[in-house]
């Protein structure tokens, strides 16, 4: 099963114009501890998938919300030439087909 | 007496104390505040009115060349639409943030605009004004006292970028907007501010505590986006000194304790800590239950006054003009070998237009149905059928970045790469000309922290008497 058949919500945007902030957010507690559980949203599987080393990624948990954060850096500041997503709202499609 | 001295003085008098009700109308002012919504948030009474106008999130280029991101007629009628409610409740309309970035510029149209309106409407009101722009020579002091850090790697700041930059603003607190309430006035406008200031600061006076002010201001900030479905209606938030209640003045939006606690997580990097000037809000405790369907309770934010006040600047310097080339492809060929056509293209369109002068522009292009949206594709996707093709040149005239965009795009057109069967032309134009001038091209050149002794003579406060 593909996250995105599991997850609500699987969104990214800017927390700033030089971090990247990806949310992936649950129904039930079930599906939240499934993923969270899991080592599908580990900071090294995140790495292969955004290019960015593993030690650069914060994976943060948040039960409260049934939410997983995933905090990386941009690799260009938001709107320097060369950027292309300014808001960082499309940087999610790559979580998307992740198995779970 | 104004609205703000008056609603003070009320819930200051013994016996009085009682909850508060404060009605967030807007996250994004400018962008449309839904009028049922927002006229059943002022059937209940409400004790202000905030809206946010701003945000960093939009880009470098309005805080660099001063516009508004919004239209001007729409940002009329939404502030037309909240002064005229304040005004008929007599309570405080306080806004953050003015004109989309804050800067001086920013500030001036937005007031502007309220005039325009109060002129219009026959209103008279004692309004409040916070500046938010960043004195040069203070911001190079502190430079050199070692008391500028940079945010998430950005680089060092220079006194030189400090020159450089067209716009530079701080994000002002909730103590400043504090002195600007104990003015008695009934309109606040702020340059750049952080967004909890809005509606924080007038709780806090009256000795409710911090760390639930500060969060109910986090949420309501966003109007509506805190709910399920989430949107841009008015909400309602009722505080105590044990907590505060949220309900969405939209009947169809639902505030779940799921819906408000996940709204923490929204352009947050760390969903437990929000960072203030003042200090920082912790949520680490914070609990969320259900009232019933659409009403969530919450409460537990602690506040940790900090032990240095700091300042996040903002700055946007010019980096040149932009021109575009906007063109599609749907030959295989092209696509299999786009990433060589366009290098040797762009090292032919350097000789010609450099013949007589050295390199002073930057021309990239993107690949839409490659990679124009994601900065790095997993090797082994299927190459697409067809792809649209930006190029985007930055140089230091408008003419000149035309003239690299038009050079590139006749060389492209008809680049005769290995193994090209079409000798027509390489390019679909989706109209002619296929190129676009789009103005002045700005980047971030400060996103750094300031530590300072005091915030007042950073954010000055002027009273005017509007009407």
């Amino acid at each position: 099963m593909q996250l995105q058949d599991i997850a609500q919500v699987i969104r990214s945007k800017n927390a700033g114009p030089r971090c990247l902030t990806l949310d992936v957010m649950f129904a039930t507690d079930a599906d939240y501890q499934r993923v969270a559980q899991s080592p599908a949203l580990s900071r090294e599987a995140i790495s292969a998938l955004y290019g960015v080393p593993a030690s650069e990624i914060e994976v943060i948990a948040y039960p409260l919300g049934r939410a997983i954060k995933i905090v990386l850096p941009r690799l260009i500041t938001a709107g320097d030439p060369g950027d292309r997503d300014v808001y960082g709202a499309q940087q999610h499609a790559p979580l998307l087909g992740i198995e779970i | 007496m104004s609205a703000s001295g008056r609603v003070l003085a009320e819930l200051r008098q013994p016996g009085a104390r009682r909850t508060m009700r404060l009605l967030g109308a807007s996250g994004q002012l400018g962008y449309g505040i839904p009028t049922a919504a927002f006229e059943a948030g002022l059937a209940r009474k409400p004790d202000l009115i905030g809206c946010d106008m701003g945000s960093i999130d939009i880009g470098p280029t309005y805080l660099g060349s001063g516009h508004l991101a919004t239209a001007p007629a729409s940002t009329k009628r939404d502030l037309r639409k909240v002064l005229l409610g304040a005004r008929r409740l007599d309570i405080p309309l306080v806004i953050g943030s003015a004109g989309s970035a804050g800067a001086r510029p920013h500030l001036d149209q937005t007031l502007e605009m309220v005039r325009e309106i109060a002129r219009e409407e026959g209103l008279n009101f004692r309004m409040g004004v916070l500046a938010a722009d960043i004195p040069r020579d203070v911001l190079k002091q502190a430079i050199r006292d070692g008391q500028v850090t940079p945010i998430n790697g950005m680089p060092e700041l220079t006194e030189a970028e400090v020159d450089a930059a067209a716009n530079l603003v701080g994000q002002m607190g909730f103590s400043d907007f504090q002195r600007a309430l104990t003015a008695d006035i009934d309109v606040l406008i702020a340059g750049r501010a952080c967004d909890t200031a809005i509606f924080a600061a007038l709780p806090a006076m009256l000795g409710f505590p911090l760390g639930l002010c500060v969060h109910l201001a986090k949420i309501i900030e966003c109007a509506s986006l805190c709910c399920i479905p989430g949107g841009r209606d008015s909400i309602l938030a009722t505080l105590d000194d044990d907590g505060f209640e949220l309900e969405s003045m939209a009947p169809q939006r639902a505030a779940t304790p799921i819906s408000v606690a996940a709204h923490s997580l929204y352009e947050q990097d760390d969903p437990f800590t929000v960072y203030e000037p003042e200090g920082r809000l912790d949520l680490s405790a914070a609990n969320y239950a259900a009232i019933d369907s659409r009403r969530t309770r919450v409460t537990g934010a602690q506040w940790h006054d900090a032990k240095q006040l700091t300042v996040k600047i903002e700055g946007a310097r010019r980096i040149g003009e932009r021109a575009v080339l906007l063109a599609g492809a749907a030959d295989p060929r092209f696509i299999a070998g786009h990433k060589k056509i366009l290098a040797d293209l762009s090292a032919l369109v350097d000789e010609l237009v450099c013949e007589d002068t050295p390199k002073d522009y930057t021309l990239n292009f993107r690949v839409y149905g490659v990679d124009g949206v994601r900065q790095f594709v997993p090797p082994g996707e299927a190459p697409p059928g067809e792809v649209f093709v930006m190029g985007e040149c930055i140089a230091p005239s408008a003419e000149r970045a035309a003239e690299v965009v038009r050079t590139a795009k006749q060389y492209l057109m008809h680049f005769g790469y290995a193994g090209r069967l079409s000798t027509g032309g390489n390019l679909a134009f989706p109209f002619t000309p296929p190129e676009a001038s789009l103005g002045t091209a700005y980047r971030f050149n400060a996103y750094h922290l300031m530590r300072v002794t005091e915030l007042e003579s950073l954010f000055p406060l002027t009273v005017e008497t509007v009407g």
